[in-house]
């Protein structure tokens, strides 16, 4: 017996909503990135009036994941998401959280770019600026993958992870360095190892991220091996 | 407001089985009504197109108002009310005749005959329940032919042939398969574009899904009304959480 298809789409509203929290939790990423491309430039630059915007930016970041999670709720509460649709809600949960978190070291690195008085030589600099594009460039990759459903793109963020420890490793090794030789700067220069550290942090949360979109697109769970940190 | 329900107390001979109820419909609306069985909810439902006239021994007070008019003014016309408030069954009910005259009989009996404008209003009808490309070839088929889901979006077109302002709905999936439920689901929050819609649901999560308000009845008392975004995440009364979580009776 042939069984004809059905012609008319069922709930209609209920997959808009869906792609409404998906399309959040993007925009949500691109300004996180925003935020942590700026806060390298205010540091890299001294620009404290870039920090300052980066600093005000951090209250819209945070009420996006309060939009996004209001959402997710409803849509448990009203429409019993399950499979895929369950995962949409479930990553849409733990991706905003890492993407807040992104935001958050974007505005400790704004702040510290604020308070650092020009400590920073050419050298490190480059140390600094060579961990934040990485950051950036895994924190973007990571929302690009999201956004296209692609694994593949998100395991490219996984395979980055070791490259940015290998960068952090250096990057730290030499503002560490900083410490002991500015004595009288002590307090700056361990801010400035902070932002080493919170940058390696955003390739971490962009790690994070990039194993949801995984289980997103697949239900399974991916784990991600972190290398030993600080070799000197 | 579409309709007004003020201080509507019901009784069924010397049995009150409705206790100083009063409930604003919004326009272009879908607001549900939930509760256990025998909770008044459907009686509620028919006092809002006077069905309940049709029972001996019904009693009434209070007010209910469409757009300000008193339904219950002895001057109304009742075959009039209930082409401007239509209703939809728990079980569909499709007369034994064609798909084709099952949606042109309300217009019929209203008087209706010229053929072109009722082709017109049995396409729109149909294709406004969503099922005018399941049966456009076959017009002239038995509507008795046709599978639960089909008969039920049947039902709806034929009360959207006369045109009404409010639709309401006693249970219209009780009887449906899982899919044809989604299909009427989605049908009732494309409606409300055009209708002001009522539903009575034993299905809570069929009420968090289609409406925007729900009034939770118990023991023919109206125990909360509020937005459905509010009633599924945050109910202001024990009985009503109780209700919707499943921890009730």
């Amino acid at each position: 017996m042939e069984i004809k298809m059905e012609t008319q789409k069922t709930r209609q509203e209920y997959i808009q909503q869906l792609a409404e929290v998906q399309d959040k939790v993007y925009q949500m990423g691109l300004m996180a990135e925003v935020a942590v491309r700026r806060s390298l430039k205010a540091l890299l630059e001294n620009d404290s009036e870039v920090a300052e915007r980066v600093m005000e930016a951090d209250d819209a970041i945070d009420r996006k994941i309060e939009e996004i999670e209001d959402d997710c709720i409803l849509l448990i509460a009203k429409q019993q998401p399950i499979a895929h649709d369950l995962r949409v809600i479930a990553t849409g949960f733990k991706i905003s959280t890492d993407i807040e978190r992104i935001g958050d070291h974007a505005f400790d690195i704004a702040r510290t770019a604020k308070e650092e008085g020009g400590l920073l030589d050419d050298e490190r600099k480059a140390l600094i600026r060579e961990l934040g594009d990485c950051a950036v460039e895994m924190v973007s990759k990571a929302m690009e993958a999201y956004r296209a459903a692609d694994i593949h793109m998100a395991d490219d963020v996984r395979h980055m992870d070791r490259k940015m420890d290998g960068i952090f490793n250096r990057t730290f090794y030499s503002l560490s360095h900083l410490v002991t030789d500015e004595s009288k700067r002590v307090e700056d220069a361990t801010r400035l190892l902070f932002v080493a550290r919170f940058l390696e942090r955003i390739g971490d949360h962009a790690v994070n991220i990039a194993e949801w979109v995984v289980y997103l697109e697949t239900a399974e769970r991916v784990h991600t091996k972190k290398t030993r940190h600080i070799q000197a | 407001m579409k309709m007004h329900v003020g201080g509507l107390n019901l009784f069924y001979g010397e049995h009150q089985a409705l206790f100083d109820v009063s409930l604003d419909v919004p326009e272009h609306q879908v607001v549900a009504l939930i509760g256990p069985s025998g909770c008044g909810k459907s009686t509620f439902l028919r006092t809002l197109n006077r069905m309940n006239d049709l029972i001996d021994g019904v009693r009434i007070e209070g007010q209910i108002t469409l757009d300000g008019e008193d339904i219950y003014a002895p001057n109304t016309d009742l075959v009039h009310l209930r082409k401007r408030v239509g209703m939809v069954f728990q079980r569909p009910n499709p007369f034994p005749m064609s798909i084709y005259d099952n949606v042109a009989y309300g217009c019929r009996v209203h008087g209706l005959t010229d053929k072109k404008v009722l082709d017109e209003i049995v396409e729109r009808s149909l294709r406004g329940a969503a099922l005018w490309d399941e049966v456009k070839d076959r017009l002239n088929a038995s509507a008795m032919g046709m599978s639960g889901g089909q008969q039920q979006r049947l039902c709806i077109a034929r009360v959207m042939a006369v045109e009404p302002e409010v639709v309401l709905m006693d249970e219209p999936c009780s009887a449906l398969d899982p899919i044809s439920t989604m299909k009427i689901e989605s049908l009732i929050t494309e409606l409300k574009k055009k209708y002001t819609i009522v539903i009575v649901t034993h299905n809570m999560q069929q009420a968090a899904r289609v409406s925007d308000d729900t009034a939770f009845f118990l023991n023919g008392k109206l125990i909360e009304n509020d937005k459905t975004d509010v009633i599924f995440t945050k109910p202001h009364n024990k009985k009503t959480e109780d209700y919707i979580t499943g921890r009730f009776g």
